[in-house]
């Protein structure tokens, strides 16, 4: 079973969504991310691959996706990593990266990869709705040659509700949901305005789980996010963290103070 | 067959909008009523005159008659150094703040390599009265100096862009995150043929002025509106789309794309993205680009600031792909030849974009009869640092 789907059958509150940027801050730092992550009570977990041009990531996005190309981070290292860590996790895996990195590769031996090295899901925030379901929504999804790959697509504050309802009808892992109009990393305090989006969107009783991301930084604000979805998804904030140390214990202090525990590790 | 944008916003396989949701809004938006706006009466009869009037066209088409002589062929030049800021850029950023006006945009966006862009859009939010906000990449903003401080004269915010190769590519994509940032008040006033679909159409359509013009000013003169042959510099490519776009589909017509090889081709230090480049997507367009095979896009080089870009447009891209375009790539060295070469023998320094495209002359063949128009994109006064040391350097 696609361990999305199982995760969602699980779990439908507080779900934990962490984002890391593949090959940062050293270049085999994916392993005892995604371990340790897992360990500390992460339920999900997106992978960065690093691009050259991210254009809806913030400056920490950015720079740790230059340290992570600068180590020599490609896509053939990034898949060996993640079939070596399948071994040891079970935890659900999406990958996010930019569509230029995904038709460079090769898409159908992308999709073919993702689903042999233990891949789950996808987020390619710049691949279009229409594009997507022309080429590849059959290729994605494809018994016959084993994938079994989800997708989600995002949506923000300024997205109609005939798109949200596209949005939904296409999404297959979960719907993302952009907590405001800004690219990633803008730090801040969750404002009445998003408040009333989540609202919305929540009255729209769509079929997907959804997730809310960007500017989720803290306790605080993965609270109030889980108070209007499904779970919430954190980046800048983790990768900041994790210039600061050893891999294990940031990690595990980053992960007890997103949900509020007393460290464990 | 058409080399015109198809109503998907294609050029063949090239074009498309490759954007994060974040910008979709305001690019469907566009894409929706730009051909409406731009169509409608009132808005034609305003662009009109202001071309007219503000920007000093129609710009002339002069025979050159020594350069002429020198190349044994007939050479006339498109004379977009002589509009108001130097060079052809502000044809389409008058089009796009009178679109952004009637859109209900308070504030403006854009990036600029030789800052020829950011120097046209300062002057249309000057002339209108709206904040302007210029992204420029650091290396730019050291080569292309006189223009920053024109920006700086006329009210514009100029952002340095930091990252990557701290050229065009970066501060187009620091301008795109702006508008990411500021989706509602914000028009991005892109600069040449590239980004989503509707940019790279709309932008050919307020450059097209120039080859309506040309076909003229070719009768007047010689007595067809058909030349034999375009040569134009490319960047992006906005110069070269408009001087192409009323020729796009007449074969009869060579077409010449100029790119700049920057140290040569095989150097890894170039900017020739017809022969470097391979089909991807830069800046939320499907087109060639230079790219490492894993998808991540190259640092191109040129020592012109214009140039300097990793991709060109697609409908550029098409046009060479279907062989409806010939590329030929030119070196600095080259370029700066040609760009004293024009001063002499004609009197008209052209800009070091420009440049490159005279320089196509000695790479390309030609009969004594044919009749050239090689588009004069912009005047050099930006450039003269670079032209004086180059000069005391010889
Ligand atoms: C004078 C001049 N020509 C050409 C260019 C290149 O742009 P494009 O290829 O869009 O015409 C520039 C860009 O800055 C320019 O200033």
């Amino acid at each position: 079973m696609n361990r999305l789907d199982r995760l969602f059958q699980q779990k439908q509150k507080d779900i934990l969504n962490i984002y890391f940027t593949a090959g940062y801050p050293n270049l085999e730092d994916t392993e005892p991310i995604i371990l340790q992550l897992e360990k500390s009570g992460a339920d999900l977990i997106e992978i960065g691959m690093p691009y050259s041009d991210p254009l809806a990531d913030g400056p920490t996005i950015q720079e740790s996706g230059q340290v992570a190309l600068k180590n020599g981070m490609t896509l053939d290292i990034l898949f060996r990593q993640i079939s070596d860590v399948r071994k040891k996790s079970d935890i659900p895996l999406v990958l996010m990266g930019y569509f230029n990195q995904v038709m460079q590769y090769g898409e159908a031996r992308f999709f073919d990869k993702c689903a042999e090295v233990g891949i789950d899901g996808l987020i390619l925030p710049d691949l279009p709705m229409d594009v997507y379901e022309q080429d590849y929504q059959r290729m994605i999804s494809d018994p016959d040659n084993n994938r079994d790959l989800r997708i989600s697509f995002l949506i923000t504050p300024q997205t109609s509700e005939e798109r949200i309802r596209k949005t939904d009808e296409l999404s297959t892992g979960f719907v993302y949901m952009v907590s405001r109009a800004a690219i990633t990393g803008a730090k801040s305090d969750i404002e009445q305005q998003q408040i009333d989006y989540f609202n919305r969107v929540n009255d729209m009783k769509l079929q997907s789980p959804r997730l809310i991301g960007f500017g989720i930084s803290s306790h605080d604000t993965f609270s109030t996010a889980c108070q209007y979805a499904n779970g919430a998804i954190i980046g800048s904030a983790f990768i900041k963290a994790l210039a600061k140390g050893e891999i294990k214990d940031t990690v595990d202090e980053f992960v007890n103070m997103i949900l509020g525990n007393v460290p464990t590790n | 067959m058409t080399y015109a944008i198809n109503t998907k916003g294609y050029y063949g396989e090239f074009g498309g909008a490759f954007i994060p949701e974040m910008l979709y809004p305001n690019v469907e938006y566009l894409r929706n009523n730009y051909l409406d706006i731009i169509n409608e009466e009132g808005f034609q009869k305003e662009f009109r005159s202001l071309l007219k009037d503000y920007v000093g066209r129609p710009s002339p088409l002069y025979f050159a008659k020594r350069l002429s002589a020198q190349y044994k062929t007939n050479i006339f030049l498109k004379r977009e150094d002589l509009n108001h800021t130097g060079a052809h850029k502000i044809n389409n950023t008058i089009g796009q703040i009178l679109l952004a006006q009637r859109i209900g945009k308070k504030r403006i966006i854009a990036e600029t390599g030789a800052g020829q862009h950011g120097v046209a859009t300062a002057t249309v939010c000057a002339l209108m009265g709206i904040e302007c906000i210029v992204y420029m990449g650091e290396i730019d903003i050291k080569r292309q100096a006189p223009n920053v401080a024109r920006m700086r004269m006329l009210g514009a915010k100029v952002v340095p862009a930091k990252s990557g190769s701290k050229t065009l590519k970066d501060a187009t994509n620091e301008a795109i995150r702006d508008w990411i940032n500021h989706p509602e008040e914000t028009h991005y006033i892109i600069g040449s043929v590239v980004g989503p679909h509707p940019y790279p159409d709309m932008v050919a359509i307020f450059q097209s002025v120039i080859s309506e013009e040309m076909q003229w000013q070719l009768k007047e003169q010689i007595g067809s509106p058909n030349p034999d042959m375009i040569i134009a510099c490319v960047g992006g490519g906005s110069n070269a789309a408009g001087a192409y776009f009323h020729y796009l589909d007449n074969t009869d017509v060579r077409l010449v794309a100029v790119e700049a090889a920057g140290l040569g081709v095989d150097t890894g230090e170039s900017a020739a993205t017809s022969v470097l480049g391979t089909k991807g997507i830069i800046h939320g367009s499907r087109t060639l680009l230079m790219q490492t095979p894993d998808g991540q896009i190259v640092e191109p080089y040129s020592i012109s600031a214009g140039l300097d870009y990793p991709g060109i447009g697609p409908m550029h891209a098409h046009l060479i792909d279907s062989g409806r375009a010939e590329a030929v790539s030119i070196t600095d060295k080259e370029a700066l030849d040609a760009a004293f070469h024009l001063t002499r023998i004609e009197g008209i320094i052209p800009a070091l974009e420009t440049a490159h495209a005279f320089a196509a002359l000695d790479k390309i063949k030609f009969s004594e009869k044919d009749n050239i128009v090689i588009n004069l994109s912009g005047r050099g006064d930006k450039d003269l640092e670079t032209y004086i040391k180059y000069l005391d350097q010889q």
